[in-house]
């Protein structure tokens, strides 16, 4: 009963929602933004043309390079500025200039360096979540409470099993969180990413409904496929904290 | 033979924004014996935590200096463990992974963690996490953990304050079953003075800061002991007007 409620009551706010878009625009009589039946609509002629998943899984990869590389740099790099004071004050002013500035300030340079393929969007969806997992990596180890730090040297154990033993798992519900959110970043970026896209992708999709003919109905069905697959992402990316490694953290 | 443990005019302070530096431990001196349970009472902020992380070399002294078998500490060894209040147990180890800590290197690692994982009553939790334990059973793991490594020396920050009452005296109990059975030399730093009497040979009472020896008491009870004998009784009175109660 409660899980139906769990269930019906965010539907049943979706579903009004949906209803007062729908009369305003056959009240104003508008004739260029779309009710949503013609969203669906639209959607269905994408899925019929056989584009629908391409703009997806292109989007998908897109991120997916980038988000990955992100990792592979973003939590090594945390690691070490938690870790070593001194590559903290050697690096944390330049992250902290850097983290401010708009990926889409970066697209001239994207384009200038990496061309219009899909080496640029990459480079920016980079750009977008390495940050915010540098910076709660860092935290992560910073937060390390100190009496297992002290255990672990009261032990005499060598630094590589400091590090094995105490610090990476203690950190690693930080780089979960970490990851969940540069992901976030990451797909809330696409659409400026693949304004430089050749071709491909729901950012270039959305785009390029405006630009060919003005179909807001294909710019909304791009919109809402963006917002349902970030959701799936990051319910896939809590499914993490699951883990048994990192279920202590949550178990209480 | 030298003392196991050798405090000589120990002194510490610590800066201050307003004040400067505000003088916490005022120059301790005092020995423990080998196999020796010494127990240090005091008011609350008197230094007491700050001297157990001294001895136990996480801090060092401004001046004096701590010898452990003749040699002058600086820094920790898993010769002398700590056990303090908050608890240290990996919670992302099992029980079992957490008494191996220690023993890295060591041939039958896994029969010697199983072997105090029984001793502190715990068999059957070996692949347990410590958010599956209650307060007390983490408190044993603490202890099975720190035993394991056969320290010569036990240092104990109010191991025992943050459990209830009655688990508390029933930890008190075990640890007095456990030391009858392996010689350790223990330092107890604690508020409670019946925790002290129960447990140690030795008594040292501190003074407001900056902290010095105010008093010194010996226990002279058998174990185990009875807290509701007049000569118990007498002696936390004494220790309680040591402490200005």
């Amino acid at each position: 009963m409660r899980k139906l409620g769990q269930i019906a009551g965010p539907l049943a706010v979706i579903g009004m929602l949906i209803a007062a878009w729908w009369i305003t625009v056959v009240q104003s009589g508008s004739v260029i933004f779309p009710t949503p039946w013609q969203v669906v609509t639209g959607t269905y002629e994408l899925v019929e043309q056989g584009t629908l998943l391409d703009h997806i899984g292109a989007s998908l990869y897109r991120v997916g390079v980038g988000f990955f590389l992100a990792v592979a740099l973003g939590v090594p790099l945390g690691l070490l500025m938690g870790w070593v004071a001194g590559a903290f004050t050697m690096l944390n002013p330049i992250i902290q200039i850097l983290r401010p500035i708009s990926p889409i300030a970066w697209i001239p340079l994207a384009i200038l360096w990496f061309g219009v393929g899909d080496l640029s969007p990459i480079f920016l969806i980079f750009l977008s979540s390495i940050f915010p997992i540098v910076v709660q990596t860092i935290s992560g180890v910073h937060t390390i409470e100190r009496q297992y730090l002290r255990a672990a040297q009261n032990f005499g154990v060598s630094r590589t099993r400091l590090f094995g033993r105490v610090v990476i798992p203690a950190v690693l519900p930080q780089i979960i969180i970490a990851m969940r959110v540069g992901l976030g970043v990451a797909w809330l970026v696409v659409v400026a990413a693949e304004m430089i896209a050749l071709r491909s992708g729901l950012g270039y999709l959305i785009i390029d409904s405006r630009n060919a003919g003005n179909r807001y109905d294909l710019v909304i069905a791009g919109m809402v496929i963006i917002g349902v697959t970030g959701l799936f992402l990051d319910s896939a990316m809590r499914r993490l904290e699951g883990l048994k490694a990192v279920r202590w953290r949550y178990a209480r | 033979m030298p003392a196991k443990i050798a405090v000589r005019d120990v002194r510490k302070s610590f800066p201050t924004a307003a004040n400067g530096p505000l003088p916490v431990i005022g120059g301790l001196d005092f020995e423990v014996a080998d196999s020796e349970f010494v127990a240090i009472v005091g008011p609350s902020g008197c230094g007491k935590t700050t001297l157990l992380n001294i001895l136990a070399g996480f801090e060092r002294p401004d001046g004096g200096c701590v010898a452990i078998d003749g040699v002058v500490r600086n820094g920790p060894s898993p010769k002398g463990i700590v056990i303090s209040q908050q608890g240290s147990v990996f919670p992302w180890l099992t029980v079992q992974q957490n008494l191996m800590f220690g023993l890295n290197g060591h041939a039958n690692r896994r029969a010697l963690a199983d072997h105090y994982i029984e001793l502190v009553g715990l068999k059957g939790f070996e692949k347990g996490y410590p958010h599956e334990l209650s307060g007390g059973m983490l408190k044993r793991v603490e202890m099975a953990r720190a035993l394991v490594v056969k320290p010569e020396i036990l240092y104990m920050d109010e191991p025992l304050g943050a459990l209830d009452a009655l688990t508390g005296l029933r930890m008190r109990i075990e640890l007095r079953r456990i030391l009858s059975e392996e010689r350790h030399t223990c330092l107890l730093v604690t508020h409670n003075v019946e925790e002290a009497i129960h447990l140690a040979d030795r008594i040292l009472v501190l003074s407001p800061r900056p902290t010095r020896i105010q008093a010194s008491f010996a226990v002279p009870l058998r174990h185990p002991r009875d807290l509701a004998s007049p000569e118990a009784q007498r002696l936390k009175v004494a220790i309680l007007r040591e402490l200005g109660l």
